[in-house]
């Protein structure tokens, strides 16, 4: 009881400071900051549509290869988390009856739908809402739902690590050329087009697609290992 | 902005009471279905404040891989908050009460 | 009318982090507990792009209709840190429910109270 008391008072403080400190930033008004600077630098010199993007993989590139090797590293440690050696004459433990049929005859009309969707996000990522992360978390949900409706789908981990491996080495290698040619990693060293047309913005295009394929198979991978790595002694009797 | 004061405090009430309901109820299936539905009400406050592509990265990270990762772990777990503990026997196999 | 704005996005994000503080100090199950972190990520996320809101402003998307035309636009910079946190959220959710998963093999319960007294 003692316990509660103390965490509501925590709590109350904690919220105290909070609202003291955000009622003294106005709501919605202007502020002189960084932000001018990019939207200017990314109509003149980038010459990208979407100025987001022009600040994640041109202005502040160094920060996406962080969070992509954060991604790697997540993934990395969830499939050694969970690993078990296989004993003896033990199967992948799928599910008892077969999905309905509503499933089966809506996933086979649903699911190349969904990966083109999630190739156009990728493919257009400087010129309309979208981009490398946003493709591959929809192309992973494609391939969620063909692993939930049909039991003998099966997901080729040496073809995933494979993609995976090779779209981080473009990534990492687009940057050491900007270093070979005598300027900064990562700094832009291809011809910019014209505003708005798809071959825009230099170096983006090529890296957005890299991104887009690393998540997808590294999410993928991530779904295939927890989905099918149960105990046959272990499941729960109320399904 | 003004005039969408409406559709805005149905959001504000629509999150704020998944939340408060997803940290009270004791059937952790419905607690997993309530964060589905603060990320839902997430993605519709950024599309208000003029920002389509953190909406669009909440929604497809938020409602669906977030969902399917909880949904797997409760199969592999427990699905009521307080269940009695199962208890082995001698040699270290689970009893079948 | 001003005030209800403030109060309705800044309150909803600061409400959503005391609310997932709350399950992360107070709850006995796991399970619960990564879902209080989960929410508090959320709210901090709103907290973060409601700041770069500006009056009247729209999206910061340079299509050809607003090329000519000289339109406010909304800051930039906190949608393109907020868009790397939510996917670093996301992998460590992931992770944490591993953890979880081994930790209910292991002692066969998913409450911390029990794990705490098994000292074994």
């Amino acid at each position: 009881m003692i316990k509660k008391v103390l965490i509501f008072i925590f709590i109350g403080i904690i919220g105290f400071y909070l609202v003291d400190i955000f009622s003294q930033i106005p709501f919605g008004e202007k502020r002189d900051n960084v932000g001018d600077f990019y939207l200017e630098q990314s109509v003149q010199t980038l010459k990208v549509a979407n100025s987001v993007t022009g600040i994640v993989v041109n202005f502040r590139g160094f920060d996406t290869l962080g969070e992509v090797t954060v991604l790697f590293l997540a993934a990395l440690g969830l499939s050694s988390i969970m690993y078990r050696r296989k004993k003896q004459g033990e199967k992948e433990v799928r599910a008892k009856k077969p999905s309905s049929r509503i499933l089966q005859v809506g996933a086979q009309i649903i699911f190349p739908m969904v990966v083109v969707l999630g190739a156009y996000v990728f493919i257009h990522g400087h010129l309309t809402p979208g981009g490398g992360f946003q493709g591959g978390a929809i192309i992973a949900t494609a391939s969620l739902l063909m692993l939930i409706t049909y039991r003998k789908f099966k997901v080729n981990h040496n073809t995933v690590s494979w993609i995976e491996s090779i779209a981080g080495v473009v990534f990492v290698s687009v940057g050491m050329v900007g270093l070979l040619k005598g300027m900064a990693f990562l700094e832009n060293f291809l011809d910019v087009g014209e505003l708005n047309s798809l071959l825009s913005g230099g170096i983006i295009g090529i890296i957005y697609v890299a991104v887009g394929f690393k998540v997808a198979a590294e999410l993928t991978g991530v779904i295939d290992t927890v989905l099918l790595n149960n105990r046959p002694d272990n499941n729960n009797e109320n399904n | 902005m003004t005039w969408l004061i409406i559709p805005i405090i149905i959001l504000v009430i629509l999150t704020i009471g998944s939340a408060i309901y997803a940290v009270v109820t004791k059937n952790l299936l419905y607690a997993v279905v309530s964060t589905g539905l603060i990320s839902l009400g997430l993605s519709l406050f950024f599309f208000i404040l003029q920002a389509p592509d953190v909406a669009l990265t909440e929604a497809a990270i938020g409602v669906a891989l977030t969902t399917i990762i909880f949904i797997i772990t409760i199969r592999n777990t427990t699905q009521y908050e307080d269940e009695p503990k199962k208890e082995k026997n001698m040699k270290g196999e689970l009893s079948n009460d | 009318m001003d005030q209800l704005l403030t109060i309705s996005f800044y309150g909803t994000a600061i409400a959503l982090i005391l609310i997932g503080l709350y399950a992360v100090l107070a709850k006995k199950n796991l399970l619960k507990i990564v879902i209080g972190l989960s929410i508090m990520d959320g709210g901090l996320h709103l907290l973060f792009v409601s700041i770069g809101y500006i009056k009247n402003g729209t999206a910061p998307i340079f299509s050809p209709e607003v090329l000519n035309t000289k339109v406010q636009m909304v800051d930039p910079v906190p949608q393109a840190l907020v868009l790397t946190a939510i996917v670093i959220g996301f992998a460590v959710t992931a992770v944490a429910l591993s953890l979880v998963i081994r930790l209910y093999r292991h002692h066969n319960t998913a409450s911390i109270d029990e794990i705490k007294n098994l000292r074994w």
